[in-house]
């Protein structure tokens, strides 16, 4: 017996959402959208949630198992049991719930709209296919096997903190045509994604990986189209510029400058930018947090230097 | 009421190739019950079929020969003429609009051999080809979106018909309950199939037929019902899809003795038969007691492909195997059996995608169809891999085009909006108060299971009456059903309810049209009848709905340069 704990909510009842715990004897080789099912169609059909293709390529049934979110027919229900028997089901995480497991896909999709998916090639197409060799498809293999399932998006740490933030599907999509051989906008793409919400204000948690039910793996894909950022020398940003100090300092010294990285990332001539960090920069030196004043090197530091070379090569 | 120029019902390839059609000039509306991206047409995995010659020397007139024998020579072949004909361009379109496919190493797109093709025809996108089409097509759509309106989660109940005109059709919202009528010059159905009546199927669960039965209770004839395709490679027990992809890269089938037994079936093709003859002499090998481990099960041996090969062609199925049975196809033979794909039939076109009344090809003026819905019929008795994704997008851009020169010349016509809403309205209340104490679910397994022991593979008259006769005693035992969820708010059981209702009058059409048909072809197999009857069934069948039931009337098939010969491989 697996004990299913649902979160339910139908505001057309109670404004309030809470669990409801549903039993099922679970048989080997039943997916989790099999038992909802099971559980729909014989214990309670008011129980709502999406589901479609149930072989993990339409995108429809992600939610939350365990607090992570999944896809639910790409799962075995045996291997998600937790403590005492129990899977527990809520809805995906920074959307607004409609109702039980169904949650507002609308600033998810808003969001794939902003990063203009799709393609602007800049020549005329020719009669035939544009070519483009296999190592170029490559590029854009990996991103475009997203299926829109939300799972990134729900689960995504920095999207708990700031609405703004495009959040990882969209710039995996966005990652789908910046490396396209056969688009034209690639400087105007990274231009954009530079800006406050796109690809720097990424924390690196991974998470996004860590959730991907395909290959698309969004936060790899960030790290990619931030590399052509760098590349395209889009690097007026704070976004930029702190990764390049971060950079420099490791090469130099084998560690974090942590006086001069914050200066760097902002910009020597960002009066306001500098201007901002002082209260940070206050408090710290009052609570004696401030790093040293005299940045020193690691001693292997030589080591470091030689990792760069080979890097550079 | 909803006002468009044009409505478009259903947004995978087919859909949404129309809308791009349709969009320049009109105002247009796409309507899914899902989510345009959520589209079954993302399942497609092996390829779209074109004679782009990109390995091997290809011709158009190849294609369409492969086609028509692989139809069984029902196909009609002036249609599939020019299906064949727009191929190459329709595929260089999909290309320039951004589509994701395999190269070869000058940079081409790659093509792989699949069933029943003479050539490597099928271009590809590794193994999922359907998806990388169906987002393609969605970011075209995103890309217009100030005149392509999506209405996502909307659920299509009827047609709308005036005498002979289409003037709109009557919707609901699913996440607010509120029904709606939606009134276009004209509308474009690409519903897609109706594999869900099957249990052992590789559709998905939106596959429910509603669109074609939208058109049958609007008195519109439904064309070749009878022919389904099973598909050889359905996952064992779950039916889901794993691509002939797998064999058009090389792999074997297997059954429980360790032989490659289509040796015995199709000596010259072997694994890459047409799936007609591949679903049957799998069907055969495990009806013989040959299955592995004695049950219904056949091995789909990827193992002498190759881990880097598997990864580079067939990364999807090795997941799929991994996923859902625990088996890496690196490793261990997959476990699979022939599984309910696809439907040849549905809503007659003509070769335009303009939808026709009868046998006669009279038009019912201001309704379009096109892609697994729609019957034009360019598949016959049997379509070939590859063929489908192809159908979806160079008939849903004829019938975008149809319905553009037709409505761009004429104004809305009339729709009675109360009465439209009050039948719907009606239904609902039906299955809101009704006080039975069937289970729905109970019905829904039970048709499902008839149609896969009754009405599969193999068919007989003894088993069709049976099917029948089961299928009926349901539709009464359907009045009868119990609901739990009475509330408006996004209620997905009532939409699972009329799926059903609809999926019900579909099992017996398709059944009916089986019995109907005494003879054997393509992917509709008589014992009683085993061999193909030209003389009495060279002809398309239209099921019409009359007030006594049903009846079946013919049209003859289009022969212009292929004479019926015997079909072997």
């Amino acid at each position: 017996m697996i004990t299913f704990r649902i979160k339910r909510y139908n505001p057309e009842k109670q404004a309030e959402s809470y669990f409801e715990d549903f039993q099922l004897d679970v048989q080997e080789d039943l997916t989790l959208l099999d038992c909802m099912n099971e559980i729909k169609w014989t214990l309670d059909g008011s129980l709502t949630y999406r589901m479609s293709c149930r072989s993990a390529i339409c995108g429809s049934c992600a939610v939350k198992a365990n607090g992570h979110a999944i896809l639910a027919c790409q799962r075995q229900a045996q291997h998600l049991v937790k403590d005492n028997d129990t899977i527990v089901l809520e809805p995906l995480g920074n959307m607004k719930p409609i109702k039980d497991l169904a949650v507002d896909f609308k600033p998810f999709w808003d969001k794939i709209n902003k990063v203009k998916p799709y393609l602007q090639p800049e020549k005329k197409a020719p009669e035939k296919e544009r070519t483009q060799s296999p190592e170029q498809f490559k590029f854009i293999d990996d991103s475009s096997t997203c299926i829109m399932c939300g799972a990134c998006y729900s689960d995504c740490q920095v999207l708990e903190v700031d609405d703004n933030f495009l959040g990882p599907a969209a710039l995996a999509k966005a990652q789908r045509f910046v490396q396209d051989s056969r688009d034209g906008k690639t400087l105007e793409r990274v231009k954009e994604l530079s800006k406050p919400g796109g690809i720097w204000d990424c924390t690196h948690c991974a998470e996004c990986v860590e959730r991907c039910p395909k290959p698309a793996r969004p936060f790899d894909r960030i790290k990619e189209v931030m590399t052509v950022a760098l590349e395209q020398g889009v690097t007026n940003n704070n976004g930029a510029r702190h990764a390049l100090s971060f950079a420099k300092s490791v090469k130099s010294s084998g560690r974090l400058n942590e006086n001069v990285i914050p200066v760097e990332s902002v910009g020597f001539f960002n009066f306001k930018g500098l201007f901002d960090l002082l209260p940070v920069g206050l408090r710290m030196f009052f609570r004696g947090k401030n790093p040293p004043i005299l940045h020193k090197s690691i001693e292997e530091v030589e080591d470091i230097k030689r990792i760069y070379m080979k890097l550079n090569e | 009421m909803i006002k468009h120029d044009i409505v478009i019902v259903g947004s995978g390839l087919a859909g949404m190739r129309a809308a791009l059609e349709v969009c320049e000039g009109l105002d247009v509306a796409v309507l899914s019950k899902v989510y345009p991206s959520r589209s079954h047409s993302g399942a497609a995995q092996g390829g779209i079929a074109a004679a782009l010659g990109n390995s091997e020397p290809d011709s158009w007139e190849e294609h369409l020969y492969d086609t028509v024998k692989g139809g069984d020579f029902l196909s009609d072949q002036d249609a599939a003429e020019e299906y064949v004909k727009a191929a190459p361009r329709v595929i260089y379109e999909l290309e320039h609009f951004g589509c994701v496919f395999s190269r070869t190493p000058d940079g081409k797109i790659a093509q792989r051999s699949f069933g029943g093709h003479s050539k490597p025809r099928a271009c590809f996108s590794a193994d999922r080809t359907g998806h990388a089409i169906l987002h393609a097509l969605h970011e075209q759509l995103l890309k217009r979106s100030k005149s392509i309106k999506i209405y996502s989660e909307w659920y299509m109940h009827s047609l709308v018909l005036d005498g002979d005109r289409c003037n709109g059709i009557v919707v609901s919202d699913i996440r607010t309950g509120t029904i709606e009528v939606m009134q276009a010059k004209a509308v474009i159905f690409a519903t897609g199939g109706y594999g869900r009546v099957f249990n052992i199927t590789s559709n998905a669960f939106a596959s429910t037929a509603d669109g074609v039965m939208a058109a049958y209770r609007a008195g519109i004839p439904l064309e070749d019902a009878e022919f389904v395709q099973y598909h050889p490679s359905g996952l064992y027990r779950q039916g889901i899809l794993f691509s002939e992809a797998a064999r058009g890269e090389g792999g074997y089938l297997l059954n429980g003795e360790g032989e490659r037994f289509m040796e015995k079936y199709a000596p010259s093709r072997m694994e890459l038969a047409p799936r007609d003859i591949v679903a049957r002499a799998e069907q055969s090998e495990m009806d013989a007691g040959r299955g592995v481990d004695g049950k219904d099960i056949i091995h789909l041996d990827l193992r002498h492909l190759g881990e880097p090969r598997i990864m580079e062609r067939l990364p999807q199925i090795r997941q799929l195997g991994i996923d859902f049975v625990g088996v890496d196809c690196v490793k261990d033979p997959l476990p699979i059996q022939p599984t309910a794909h696809y439907s040849m039939g549905g809503i007659p076109t003509d070769k335009f995608g303009q939808v026709v009344f009868d046998t006669e090809g009279t038009h019912v003026k201001g309704f379009f169809a096109a892609g697994e819905c729609s019957c034009v019929s360019v598949h016959g008795a049997n379509r070939l891999g590859t063929n489908s994704l192809l159908d979806a997008v160079v008939f849903g851009e004829r019938a975008g085009r149809a319905a553009l020169e037709y409505a761009k010349n004429i104004g809305h016509g009339s729709a009675n909006e109360s009465h439209e809403k009050t039948k719907v309205l009606e239904l609902f209340e039906n299955i809101f108060q009704g006080d039975g104490n069937e289970s729905y679910n109970d019905i829904r397994n039970e048709m499902k299971k008839n149609m896969t022991e009754n009405c599969s593979v193999f068919r007989d008259e003894e088993r069709l009456k049976v099917c029948i006769d089961k299928i009926k005693n349901l539709q009464k035992r359907f009045e009868n059903g119990k609901i739990t969820d009475k509330g408006k708010l996004f209620n997905t059981e009532i939409y699972e309810i009329l799926e059903l209702r609809n999926m019900l009058s579909m099992a017996e059409i398709i059944a009916s049209g089986a019995l109907n048909r005494k003879e054997s072809r393509g992917g509709h197999y008589r014992k009683d009848y085993p061999k193909r009857d030209d003389e009495n069934f060279l002809k398309h069948s239209f099921i019409h709905k009359t007030d006594e039931g049903m009846e079946i009337k013919y049209k003859p098939v289009v022969i212009t340069k292929h004479q019926p010969a015997e079909r072997t491989y």
